[in-house]
């Protein structure tokens, strides 16, 4: 049965598989949004998302300013309340969300295509985007759930250990802000610094607008329309400052009453233009981003049962974003499974990857294709990067062919230029060693 | 900005919807087959569900059904440990595995073209699976780190498992679905044997395909794979009601926490659990928790969020798809400078207010109007199309009841939605739990924590 498995799977390989993604239609509206659109016909729904330039990396000396601009987005304009607002949306059955990170700010909304629904939806959205009021209610009450959320914070060990990482991985650099801020900068905001906010970065020239969903051409352009209009022109953000790397490790070591010890460890990474990128993707594919089958996993899960889950990612950003690996473990093995760890990094900067790994991973990446856009909100996220960080538009057509030409050779050269084991920061958040059987 | 009235613009999206296909077929040895047609992509999900989970398990073993999904991808008579995963991987696959309290599923998603490979992997272990017993002690750490990552170093989570173990007493909902860890620590081999042998046959399976697939051609590739394949004789559970709850329950749990919790859950039943003429109450407790927690204009986001702000976040939840009597929910943290009692009294007010007064019709239409929405927005993705009809046929209900689901939503009235809250929102079928926060830096436990007594 087993080599049966196998002869069949060389057969659908050799006879490949076409992976072309969805035809992207792309243009530019008066006021320079950039416009991203594929139409998805059969079902009669439509999402469209609004993403700004105004993430964490924007709030200079105020963390948490601009996760909490984008959380007052739907708390009121001049014409609605808050209520009235999630009325209009709830009342047609759309769904509307708000969400910040380091480097985007993004504003998505789901409704039905019926001409009703999806009318009172999107002239909702256009005025949410478009004139919010910051009202001083609202305001307070965001500031404490964002305080409360600093809270929750402190009780999980993954959200210290990350936080800990990024602010030591980036010191100074913008990246170091937290999104969620820190409880003494949010106690200072003020509804003035979110409207300041809003007026430098909710603008159309820095603005991508994303639709997937049974529309037309003629449709989508309105949509575009009407969702920017309201904004103005204004600037594109700037860019933002290269990223220093560490010059030597660091380690960080934080006790916490759990009974696991979270790891994380990592470097600054690379960007989304980064020329590296095949090569360092595939690589790490295959060493700690390919779930079960990785080589981490194998080695800390598989063969020593150390861990649930460990992984590696690179987290490719305008500038660098981190290269992290992360794990928990209880805590008398946190020493042995970060040994393991390193190990398993430095062996495979040394060696890089076998032939048949590499294979393995391009096989999964490349015959996985039609995976990865198999959904209206999938192919909707990829709108997004693409627009975002000005990837070309067929980076979806050409992303198995970038991943085919990857050699071990590359991996191998990529990773021993870009990945240096000897300077990476560590940060361990966890208890004693004190667990009873 | 428009107000819609009623709700018979909807009828008018009917037809716009692609009514996806469904065919069931039975195989000769019991093997269920459900295919669902979705031809936007060209990729199948493959999804093989058993009936077992944490509820068909008793004391000592608690857990089992999880450790023997692990297990499932450590080899059989034909394959070595995690050569599944790596085959799948292969093939540009993804794949994982879940178990719950009434099953246990194991899914594939690929490009159309691999069925074939899912099925003969899948068929393999439902009837080869080889039990090495130190894979298996490797295992038992993995399951313990996970239980430890999603349990003991969550204060809420931690608390949930109390909770569940005060509200019910002879239900199997008694224990988690990962098991205590001292059971964990035990499982021995012969214990995963056994349990492989009793639940895993095609006639305790079902195999649901959902994507760019023709249902003749799988039904065909089932014969192939499964078809071969012996039935067993799969034992009746014993029914293990649970005893009739004669009064509130209350409890406290102290954890290292920053915020306090609050958990109430009442006793109601589910579309599996009611009585035939009450086949409606289950849905009414549906429309009632949006009423409650249906989004952003819900009233506890309204009332107890923005208005009266006793909380920061507070949610309310159903359980209308469970095998055995369950519970309503309602969860959630106090606002800064509120206490539990606060938040507590706060949702019994809501509680009484729909006791006393009938939703209006406004807020009716909303629940429903966002029901008719979700039913669309659900077809967007192929998995869940799949996870919906397998968890109803494991339960034991018909797939039939999810495509119904809409229409006895939208069969419900105020008076019904009125009416079960008065039937089952009673404090002798209530259970309370409350987190009580301990310092989270080590310093020695005093009785700070009890800061919350009522």
């Amino acid at each position: 049965m087993f080599a049966r498995v196998i002869v069949f799977f060389l057969t659908l390989t050799s006879a490949g598989v076409s992976w072309a993604g969805p035809e992207i239609q792309h243009w530019t509206t008066d006021n320079k949004a950039r416009v991203f659109f594929v139409p998805a016909p059969e079902l009669p729904m439509v999402d469209i998302s609004v993403v700004f330039d105004a993430g964490a990396a924007r709030d200079g000396e105020q963390p948490g300013k601009a996760k909490m601009t984008a959380a007052m987005i739907d708390e009121g304009t001049k014409a609605m309340s808050a209520d009235e607002i999630a009325t209009s949306f709830a009342s047609v059955g759309a769904k509307f969300g708000a969400s910040s990170e380091r480097d985007m700010a993004v504003f998505s909304l789901r409704t039905l295509t019926q001409k009703q629904a999806y009318e009172q939806a999107l002239e909702t959205y256009s005025k949410l985007l478009s004139g919010p009021a910051f009202p001083k209610d609202a305001f307070a009450r965001i500031q404490q759930t964002m305080l409360t959320g600093l809270q929750a914070e402190n009780q999980s060990p993954q959200a210290i250990a990350t936080r800990a990482f990024y602010e030591n991985l980036y010191d100074q650099h913008p990246y170091g802000v937290m999104p969620a801020g820190n409880s003494d900068s949010v106690q200072q905001l003020s509804p003035a610094d979110l409207q300041a906010f809003y007026d430098r970065y909710y603008v159309s020239s820095n603005a991508v607008v994303v639709i997937v969903g049974a529309v037309d051409r003629k449709q989508a352009e309105n949509i575009a329309h009407r969702v920017t209009s309201g904004l103005a022109t204004g600037q594109p953000a700037e860019k933002l400052p290269e990223v220093p790397l560490l010059k030597q490790s660091q380690h960080i070591s934080k006790s916490f009453p759990s009974t696991q010890t979270t790891i994380l460890m990592g470097e600054v990474g690379i960007s989304r233009d980064d020329p590296d990128y095949f090569p360092l993707y595939v690589g790490n594919h295959i060493l700690g981003g390919s779930g079960l089958v990785s080589q981490l996993s194998d080695e800390l899960r598989e063969k020593r049962g150390l861990t649930y889950g460990v992984y590696s990612y690179f987290r490719p950003m305008q500038q660098k974003g981190p290269y992290q690996f992360a794990l928990q473990t209880r805590n008398e093995k946190a020493e042995e499974a970060l040994s393991v760890l390193q190990d398993t990094l430095k062996t495979f900067i040394e060696n890089g990857p076998t032939e048949e790994e590499l294979t393995a991973a391009k096989q999964n990446i490349t015959g996985g294709f039609a995976l990865r856009v198999d959904s209206n909100s999938k192919i909707a996220d990829y709108l997004a990067m693409i627009g975002f960080y000005d990837l070309p538009l067929d980076y979806l057509d050409n992303f198995n062919d970038k991943v085919n030409a990857v050699t071990v050779a590359d991996i191998k050269q990529a990773f021993e230029r870009r990945v240096n084991a000897d300077t990476m920061l560590t940060v361990l958040v966890g208890g004693e060693t004190t667990e009873t059987e | 900005m428009l107000k819609l009235k009623n709700l018979a613009w909807l009828a008018l999206l009917l037809p716009g919807i692609v009514q996806a296909q469904v065919s069931e077929f039975e195989l000769d040895n019991g093997l269920k087959l459900i295919v669902k047609e979705d031809h936007r992509a060209p990729v199948v999900v493959s999804q093989v569900w058993y009936k077992v989970g944490s509820s068909y398990e008793y004391n000592g073993i608690t857990g089992i059904s999880h450790v023997l999904e692990h297990m499932m991808f450590k080899g059989t008579e034909n394959l070595k440990p995690n050569e599944f995963s790596q085959i799948i991987a292969r093939n540009g696959g993804e794949q994982n595995a879940f178990t719950g309290r009434d099953y246990t599923a194991y899914f594939q998603k690929l490009h159309k073209d691999r069925l074939e490979i899912s099925f003969k992997l899948e068929s393999d272990r439902m009837r080869n699976l080889v039990i090495e017993p130190a894979e298996l002690m490797k295992e038992r750490d993995v399951v313990a780190e996970e239980r430890r990552m999603r349990t003991e170093d969550d204060p809420q989570a931690l608390m949930r498992e109390h909770f569940n173990a005060t509200a019910f007493m002879s239900s199997p909902y008694d224990h988690p679905i990962i098991g205590w860890m001292s059971d964990i620590q035990h499982y021995e081999a012969e214990d995963l044997r056994d349990w492989y042998q009793m639940w895993y046959a095609p006639n305790n399976a079902t195999v649901v395909v959902a994507g760019d697939v023709e249902p003749k051609a799988v039904l065909e590739l089932a014969k192939q794979y499964f078809g071969p394949l012996k039935p067993e004789t799969i034992a009746e559970l014993k029914p293990r009601v649970e005893v009739p709850q004669l009064g509130i329950r209350e409890i406290k749990v102290k954890a290292p926490a920053e915020l306090p919790y609050l958990m109430m859950g009442w006793k109601v039943p589910g579309a599996k659990t009611v009585a035939e003429e009450n086949s409606w109450e289950p849905y009414a407790l549906e429309v009632l928790a949006g009423i409650l927690d249906g989004g952003n204009s819900a009233r506890f986001a309204r009332e107890l969020v923005r208005e009266q702000q006793v909380a920061t976040s507070v949610g309310a939840g159903n359980s209308l798809f469970s095998r055995l009597q369950d519970l309503f929910l309602v969860a959630g943290t106090p606002a800064n400078g509120k206490t539990i009692e606060d938040l507590e009294q706060a949702v019994r007010d809501q509680i009484e207010r729909l006791k006393q007064t009938p939703v209006t019709a406004e807020e009716l239409d909303r629940v429903k109007t966002q029901v008719v929405a979700e039913n669309v927005y659900e077809k967007d993705s192929v998995f869940y199309q799949a996870m919906q009809i397998g968890m109803l046929e494991t339960i034991g209900l018909d797939w039939m009841v999810g495509e119904q689901y809409v229409d006895n939503i939208k069969a419900v009235t105020a008076e019904q939605v009125q009416a079960v809250a008065k039937k089952y929102f009673t404090d002798d079928s209530l259970t309370i739990a409350e987190l009580v926060p301990l310092p989270l830096d080590g310093s020695p436990v005093t009785n700070a924590g009890d800061a919350h007594v009522r």
